[in-house]
């Protein structure tokens, strides 16, 4: 780990200016991603700055119905909070499934939208890796690229996918990221913040420079509407998705009203289905359609040399979500 | 023995020290003027170092010195020699030369006043590297040419080609296993101090003895000024019974630099320079008449292995002497690969052979359509067929019908997928376990002392098996103390030499030493008792009892034996005793077991768990239900880790490995351990191994589980799988 210079801030406003004093300079909360990548100097921050003490550690419920989470709410906050718990099922079991005990203790709600990829040869810099060095080359294309890789959203350049459940629950229900830097304030809508690694995979958000996240503010639930994540793995904890999925299905009788899926463990950046849930919207809930569904969402995907498998298991977590909250 | 100490269910007695943090490991020793080393890795798999700039490294904060192969001190190789017990796996010393011959071998050592800048500076070195295209797996180095075979552990018994080729039922099929990774949770680490010429070493290591002789010997010094201690190792599976690279950069650096030198083995590192269980290919061949009864058994077995250092998986040790038949060749070969050397990992040889031997069992019982159990039992034997030798105590039949009946495998339903749990279709499959029981010569120290306690030393180790308690419960069954009373002292090879805590063979080694030492201890004490002017004067030895702390004459008084120290005006009333390793040659020395496990397949989501397990073992009296039971439920979730998850990931080009860490390297958590596992213990003392009827029980519990899974695999989903790890892909319908 390089030496930095670090700074506590009390309010974002001091935390954006300090940050915005140079070209090297990263947010500091749980640090549970920073710690790590800059210990095995695949980061090198300069200056670090500490948002923690900026407050923006509540959740509230607005006058409109959507949640409002602070930056700093802890992953374990949320996933208890009694909202959460009763209103977004679907976040809070995501949260549960991710990581570890300790971790989950650590890591907090902006932390976990900007955590970065889990790609072995990102992780080791004497391999080329266009995500950390760009223009060095993908060694995961034609390596070993099995468990914590893409079949959706992928390009030449970079195949790995995103690892976080937190980000898949949140896209499958909607919302912004609210953010503030030097120009003020702005909302960027969540499945817009998340990049698709394209020609820069290095490109992974879509912050401006210096811009710090201060929320994530989700929809009102749907009404009626019920939820199920589910997290396919090799082993029951502490494992990247293989495949996960967040659906959220609302129903008028046996035809289903509204539909939100997304997908884990499977796209390079938090999946969002809105074709599949085109297809299922005004339909019956019927096995027929959930695999139509499941298709269409796996319609374009390149799985690796070695993940071939996640296709079919994308599709079978999917089915069984979709089966679980129709049931 | 008395029932309440031996074979009761014991605490550990080191527990509250581990669990407070005052037990303090090979890096938790801080000599004044420490100085931490970090190692430079390299990170190509085979090559030469072309250059390596130090420079820009050793103007970092706190840097004293950076060693590499320019500047490193001449030493000397280990003889590598088990019975001077100074063995190695890795003959080769860091820094010997300029060739790297794996990914994550020592190509420097950086040596700062912090742990941090050392790590920091290791960063600043920079290597360059004529590179030569590696060898990066098992399957690329059998292209390449022949296996070199192993002759000392091959066996041959009968024709079995002929028996084979004439046999009625067949199976001729090839298993694979990977490369697995110790992962103890204690990093390796050592503390090297020297003060004039002697040398204090604090190393994480199974073998306080082997440690100083392998470093004696390295150094060129006499053991004698080598103080090798362990008292806590965080586990080492194996691969801290041998002296490994990091040991001898940190301890040359003290030496250089005339200070205490402590280094840590980075976990990226331990899948690299501190040995791993090898990759196998094993062809078996059974042959079986018509009634199941086997005719032959041909195994051949090859490993990776590395460019410095040849280490032979015994695949076949266990297929040799399991079953009865006439017939049987078993034959081990090597071949080199560009990663670090491996070497023994829990049950070495039959953890990875009885995934074969036992699937290929199940394999012919359907061949011949028998049940499993069944094919098993009809092939039993009480000889060991590779010694011609009768078992010297055999319960294997037992165990096949007490874990049968536990686990009701008379339930079982032998079509595929015939049995169900809501989404989840059930397999049940089972397998035997099977482990040599040894012993090492072994010396021990036992004394009563006049506070009222006794103390008890051996430079033997407890790994974490609960080694310090059955010592405790051994001395406290002989000297009638409570276990509070009993301090133990091991892992320091100034204490009388004792065994490796490797092989299973810790226990049946040093128990009864302890326990001779311990009578000698008592017997002492009844001397000076019966001495003239003592409190016993007239009474004969004989009729002198120890218990609760007191000495008793048959049908008279009764004193605190510390009152017989004090009148002799002496510290303590001691022992030492010395026990053979030797068996003799009219048995064959076993431990046996079964295992019956029930795995859960849900295909609609491609999930597999194990549910269920069943294991009862046989392997000579029980010391510790507590501990043995935790030996064994431990080595069910390394084994079912070894059946679903575990596996070295190299990549195929660079060779560099791509899953060295916590997170990529499945092991078996929590909540993949099943909630209903039962441990049968039989507990039949084997007198004719030992006094005290003890052998091991660290790694039986590995042995067969992989297969046991694998057949419940199978008998689930119809997937016959034969290459570890058993993943989710291989179970999905095409």
């Amino acid at each position: 780990m390089r030496d930095f210079s670090y700074m506590q801030a009390d309010s974002v406003g001091a935390a954006v200016a300090s940050h915005a004093k140079g070209a090297d300079s990263a947010y500091i909360s749980g640090g549970t991603t920073l710690l790590d990548l800059a210990k095995l100097e695949v980061m090198r921050p300069g200056h670090v700055v500490d948002v923690r003490k900026t407050g923006y550690d509540t959740v509230e419920q607005l006058d409109d119905g959507r949640l409002r989470i602070g930056t700093n709410v802890t992953n374990t906050d949320l996933a208890y909070h009694p909202i959460v718990k009763e209103h977004y099922t679907v976040l809070s079991d995501a949260l549960l499934s991710g990581a570890s005990t300790s971790i989950r203790n650590k890591a907090t709600t902006g932390g976990n939208v900007m955590q970065r990829a889990r790609c072995a040869y990102f992780r080791d810099t004497a391999a080329p890796c266009n995500k950390r060095e760009p223009g060095s080359g993908c060694s995961a294309i034609g390596g070993h690229a099995r468990s914590v890789f893409a079949v959706l959203g992928t390009s030449e350049h970079c195949v790995v996918a995103h690892p976080s459940d937190m980000c898949v629950a949140m896209a499958a229900i909607g919302g912004v990221v609210n953010v503030e830097g030097p120009n003020g304030k702005r909302d960027i809508d969540f499945l817009d913040f998340h990049l698709l690694p394209g020609d820069t995979p290095h490109l992974e958000h879509a912050l401006e420079a210096d811009e710090m996240i201060t929320h994530v503010t989700l929809n009102a639930p749907i009404k009626g509407g019920k939820s199920h994540y589910l997290k396919l793995r090799d082993r029951a904890s502490y494992q990247f998705a293989l495949a996960s999925s967040a659906v959220i299905v609302a129903m008028d009788g046996d035809v289903v009203r509204d539909a939100r899926i997304a997908m884990g463990g499977v796209g390079t950046k938090p999946w969002r289905a809105a074709e599949a849930e085109k297809s299922l919207t005004g339909k019956p809930a019927t096995e027929e359609n959930f695999a139509k569904a499941a298709d269409i969402l796996f319609a374009n995907a390149k799985p690796t040399d070695d993940n071939a498998f996640k296709v079919p298991l994308g599709k079978q977590a999917v089915v069984r979500s979709l089966q679980t909250v129709t049931a | 023995m008395s029932n309440d100490i031996i074979g009761a269910a014991k605490p550990r007695i080191d527990g509250p020290d581990k669990l407070s943090g005052r037990a303090r490991y090979a890096a938790d020793h801080y000599p004044a003027n420490l100085t931490y080393a970090y190692g430079v890795f390299s990170n190509i798999a085979s090559g030469k170092i072309a250059s390596i700039d130090v420079e820009k490294a050793k103007k970092q904060p706190g840097v004293i010195e950076i060693f590499h192969h320019d500047n490193f001190p001449k030493l000397h190789r280990s003889p590598s020699n088990f019975a001077q017990q100074n063995k190695v796996d890795e003959a080769r010393l860091p820094f010997e030369d300029n060739n790297v011959y794996y990914g994550g071998q020592f190509v420097a050592l950086v040596v700062a006043d912090t742990f941090e800048n050392a790590r920091d500076a290791a960063h600043f070195v920079d290597v360059t590297y004529q590179e030569s295209k590696p060898v990066t797996s098992l399957t690329a180095a059998l292209k390449n040419g022949d296996p070199k075979q192993a002759k000392s552990s091959r066996h041959t018994r009968g024709d079995a080609d002929s028996a084979f080729a004439s046999a009625a039922h067949q199976v001729d099929v090839t298993y694979t296993t990977p490369v697995e990774t110790h992962n103890p949770m204690e990093m390796h680490a050592t503390t090297a101090d020297w003060n004039n010429g002697n040398l204090t070493f604090y190393e994480a290591s199974q073998g306080v003895v082997f440690a100083k002789n392998t470093i004696a010997a390295v150094f060129g010094i006499n053991p004698a000024r080598i103080d090798a201690r362990a008292p806590y190792i965080g586990s080492g599976f194996g691969s801290k019974l041998w002296i490994w690279p990091h040991a001898v950069a940190a301890t040359a650096a003290s030496r250089e630099l005339g200070r205490p030198v402590q280094l840590v083995v980075p976990r990226a590192q331990m899948f690299t320079t501190t040995g791993h269980r090898p990759a196998t290919h094993q062809n078996l061949k059974l042959g079986a008449d018509a009634n199941g009864k086997l005719q032959a058994i041909v195994h051949d077995s090859v490993n990776s292995t590395s460019f410095v250092g040849n280490y032979v998986e015994t695949c076949g040790s266990v297929t040799k002497s399991l079953y009865d038949c006439s017939n049987v060749r078993v034959t081990h070969a090597t071949a080199q690969v560009n990663q670090g050397t491996p070497t023994s990992m829990r049950a070495p040889g039959a953890a990875p052979g009885l995934f074969a031997l036992e699937s290929a069992i199940d394999e012919l019982a359907e061949k011949i359509g028998m049940d499993p159990l069944a094919l098993r039992k009809a092939n039993y034997t009480e000889t060991d067929g590779s010694k011609s030798l009768p078992f010297s105590s055999i319960h294997l039949m037992e165990c096949y019908e007490k874990g049968a009946k536990e686990f009701g495998w008379d339930k079982r339903t032998p079509e595929i997928g015939s049995m169900k749990n809501g989404t989840e279709i059930l397999g049940w499959g089972m397998a035997a376990c099977n482990w040599e029981a040894l012993k090492r010569d072994c010396n021990a120290r036992v004394a009563l002392r006049a506070d009222g306690t006794a103390f008890v030393s051996c430079a033997t180790q407890d790994i974490g098996t609960g080694t310090y308690t059955i010592v405790a419960q051994t001395a406290a069954d002989v000297l009638g103390l409570p276990l509070d009373k009993i301090h133990v002292e091991l892992g320091d090879s100034a204490y009388p030499s004792g065994p490796l805590s490797g092989g299973s063979w810790a226990s049946a080694s040093a128990l009864p030493a302890i326990h001779a030492a311990a009578k000698k201890a008592a017997d002492q004490l009844k001397g000076y008792a019966v001495e003239e002017d003592a409190v016993f004067a007239d009474a004969k030895t004989d009729d002198l009892s120890l218990a609760d702390g007191k000495l008793s004459l048959k049908g008279g008084q009764s004193v605190d034996f510390v009152q017989i120290l004090q009148k002799r005006k002496v510290a303590e009333a001691f022992g030492e005793a010395y026990t053979t390793g030797a068996t003799g040659d009219e048995y064959s020395f076993r431990s046996f077991g079964a295992h019956f496990v029930e795995i859960g397949w849900d295909p609609g989501i491609s999930r597999l768990r194990v549910n269920r397990v069943v294991s009862a073992i046989d392997c000579g009296q029980i010391v510790n239900t507590k501990t043995a039971s935790n030996q064994v439920e431990g080595a069910i979730a390394m084994g079912i880790g070894m059946a679903l998850f575990e596996q070295t990931e190299y990549d195929h080009r660079s060779g560099m490995p791509v899953n060295n860490n916590y997170a990529e390297y499945l092991v078996p958590t929590h909540a993949d351990y099943p909630e209903d596992v039962n441990v049968l213990l039989l507990d039949y003392p084997d007198y004719k191994f030992n006094d005290l009827g003890i052998r091991g029980i660290g790694e039986i519990g590995i042995t067969g589980m992989a297969a046991a899974v694998a057949n419940a695999v199978y008998h689930a989903t119809g997937k016959r799988v034969r290459d570890l790890p058993i993943r989710i892909e291989d179970l999905m319908s095409a």
